[in-house]
């Protein structure tokens, strides 16, 4: 991919210039919904620990979309038709009474996995044409993001968290404490294939940005930086959704001035974001350590005082 | 919140020739038994002999293969927020990045299909609720920080919360004293004793060390070879019942005050006898 321009002195001139062209403005408004909706998905999955099904569900857009390109009908519902299926199929694994994500489960979703990149690989070997359209599948792209794409995938996004917000707490509830969930009446097996198909729709809605092999920058690193940042839930959402967000505009920003791939910057940003709040984290547990051996837990505020 | 003991009500738990199978074998049958409002009552029995699987079926989640049972004057699985239960030893992963009061609160309305509105009544309300049962099991010093990271006993003390928030008037506990070092096991045995009295909670706890919790005693349900039978502390903690029910020779010996110290249980070691500082109610 060439660069589109230089960057120039005035940044403000450079951002006028960038969204006076209509392609950008699309790839801002893509990047948009599929940050949010990545942050917000991705921040259950890491603490469902389902990092790998993610994966997998990731993996699997990318012989949907292949396919897609083969047969000459929309990349999109290329991408979502493959993330979805899979995530049928792996919701169909009966899972060990131990658990969540037993032996059996992983073995199976390893399996899924390698087999949808080996079809995707024949599809594209099918399809014969242009190298360039086969790395974007992998690798990201945000050149020619059409207006029919930004409305299917604002629309997904919509659809996606309006679902999340009836089933989140429920979920959180079975991800954190499944013993007393399921005895208080919530659904933990419909719950998790619910997770599983909102997974598979979300890796596929990611996968057209970042590709479908870097779908964790946007699902696992600023969900993952968020809960390193804070144990708060609502707190950890709202700043998995921020840092999306940040990690998303500022990579398409730098990509228009660069020949590098955009993936390569979301991925990079995104890593940054991680190990920067991991760090804060660590001078901050290291701070109360110190503050804990001196002025004990004083500094806690007493319980009950709220309840007047 | 119910300050008094609730009037003199029939029984909070009442079997009734009932048997329960698992994998097409029986686990006990034939079992009929009572528990009493307000009482604090031990299960008691060797491992694998249906301890949990009584537990789970007063909830509900698991149906009876004939008989019958009656929870707080109803079928099992129907008492909704009457019942405060806490599973077998659930151990929370040390990355699991979220507040032990976010646990608690979940325990009051993580059943509910939406999202809470962060403002009225109702939250308020919520929130206090939360903050009371915080305070009452003593762990508002570290009700903030990621449940993963808190000892065992603190953890346990937030899962007691979290099984007392919706004021239930029947608390299951499933072995909550396991692996807890022995001062802990004294105070949250005498904070589960302390609760039962003051509030008038039914309390049903799992046990395969007596001693922790032998002082509180008001009956005691042991299990043991399909059998399940429930009796007075007098009557069941002696030398002659809990050999036979163990089938392994063990000792209860009485200390100078008049409390029984059970010597040789299986799966408790030796070293339990002489350590007994947890007798005094409440840490």
């Amino acid at each position: 991919m060439l660069a589109l321009a230089g960057p120039g002195a005035n940044p403000f001139d450079d951002l006028r210039q960038m969204l006076a062209l209509h392609f950008m403005v699309n790839a801002f408004r893509a990047g948009a919904a599929v940050a949010v909706l990545g942050a917000v998905i991705g921040w259950f999955m890491v603490l469902r620990r389902q990092s790998f099904v993610g994966h997998t569900l990731a993996v699997v857009s990318f012989p949907g979309a292949a396919a897609a390109l083969w047969l000459g009908v929309s990349v999109t519902a290329g991408y979502f038709a493959g993330s979805i299926a899979a995530a049928l199929v792996i919701a169909l694994v009966p899972r060990s009474p131990a658990g969540r994500a037993g032996t059996q489960e992983s073995a199976v979703i390893g399996t899924v996995q390698a087999f949808a990149l080996a079809t995707g690989a024949l599809f594209v070997s099918l399809y014969g044409g242009f190298l360039d359209s086969v790395t974007g599948l992998l690798f990201g792209s945000f050149l020619g993001v059409s207006d029919g794409q930004v409305v299917a995938l604002v629309v997904m996004t919509v659809v996606v968290l309006a679902a999340m917000t009836v089933i989140g707490r429920p979920l959180f509830f079975t991800t954190v404490d499944r013993n007393v969930a399921t005895a208080r009446g919530v659904p933990e097996r419909a719950l998790s294939v619910a997770f599983l198909v909102v997974l598979g729709c979300t890796a596929a809605e990611v996968s057209q940005i970042t590709g479908a092999l870097l779908v964790f920058a946007l699902l696992v690193m600023p969900a993952a930086a968020a809960q390193q940042l804070t144990a708060r839930p609502v707190l950890g959402l709202c700043l998995s959704v921020v840092l999306g967000l940040v990690v998303v505009w500022l990579a398409l920003g730098v990509a228009f001035y660069s020949t590098w791939p955009v993936g390569f910057f979301v991925s990079s940003f995104g890593f940054a974001a991680y190990l920067a709040a991991g760090g804060v984290r660590l001078v901050r547990e290291r701070k109360r350590r110190t503050v804990g051996l001196g002025a004990g837990r004083a500094a806690v505020p007493a319980p009950g005082m709220a309840g007047a | 919140m119910a300050e008094t003991p609730r009037p003199a009500d029939p029984p909070a738990v009442r079997f009734e020739d009932a048997s329960v199978q698992l994998g097409g074998r029986d686990v006990w049958s034939h079992v009929d038994l009572s528990i009493e409002t307000g009482t604090f009552v031990a299960v008691l029995g060797p491992n694998g002999s249906g301890k949990s699987t009584l537990i789970k079926a007063v909830l509900g989640v698991l149906p009876l293969a004939s008989g019958r049972v009656e929870v707080l004057g109803g079928p099992p699985g129907e008492s909704g927020a009457d019942i405060g239960y806490l599973p077998q030893r659930r151990s929370f992963d040390p990355s699991m990045r979220v507040r032990g009061m976010d646990v608690v609160r979940l325990g009051f309305d993580g059943d509910r299909w939406g999202v809470p509105l962060p403002w009225g009544s109702a939250h308020r309300a919520r929130d206090a609720r939360v903050d009371e049962v915080i305070d009452l099991v003593g762990a508002g010093a570290y009700a903030t920080r990621p449940i993963g990271e808190v000892s065992g006993g603190e953890q346990q003390r937030l899962l007691i919360a979290q099984a007392l928030v919706r004021n239930p008037r029947l608390l299951l506990l499933d072995e909550p004293l396991d692996s807890l070092d022995l001062p802990n096991q004294g105070a949250v045995a005498g904070l589960i004793a302390d609760i039962c009295r003051r509030f008038g909670i039914t309390v049903l706890i799992v046990a395969h060390d007596v001693n922790p919790i032998a002082t509180a005693l008001d009956g005691v349900v042991y299990v043991a070879r399909g059998r399940a039978v429930s009796g007075s502390p007098d009557d069941v903690i002696t030398t002659e019942t809990l050999s036979a029910l163990y089938g392994t020779p063990i000792e209860v010996l009485t200390t100078s005050d008049g409390r029984r110290v059970v010597v040789g249980q299986p799966d408790a070691s030796s070293h339990h006898v002489g350590a007994h500082g947890h007798r005094h109610d409440h840490p």
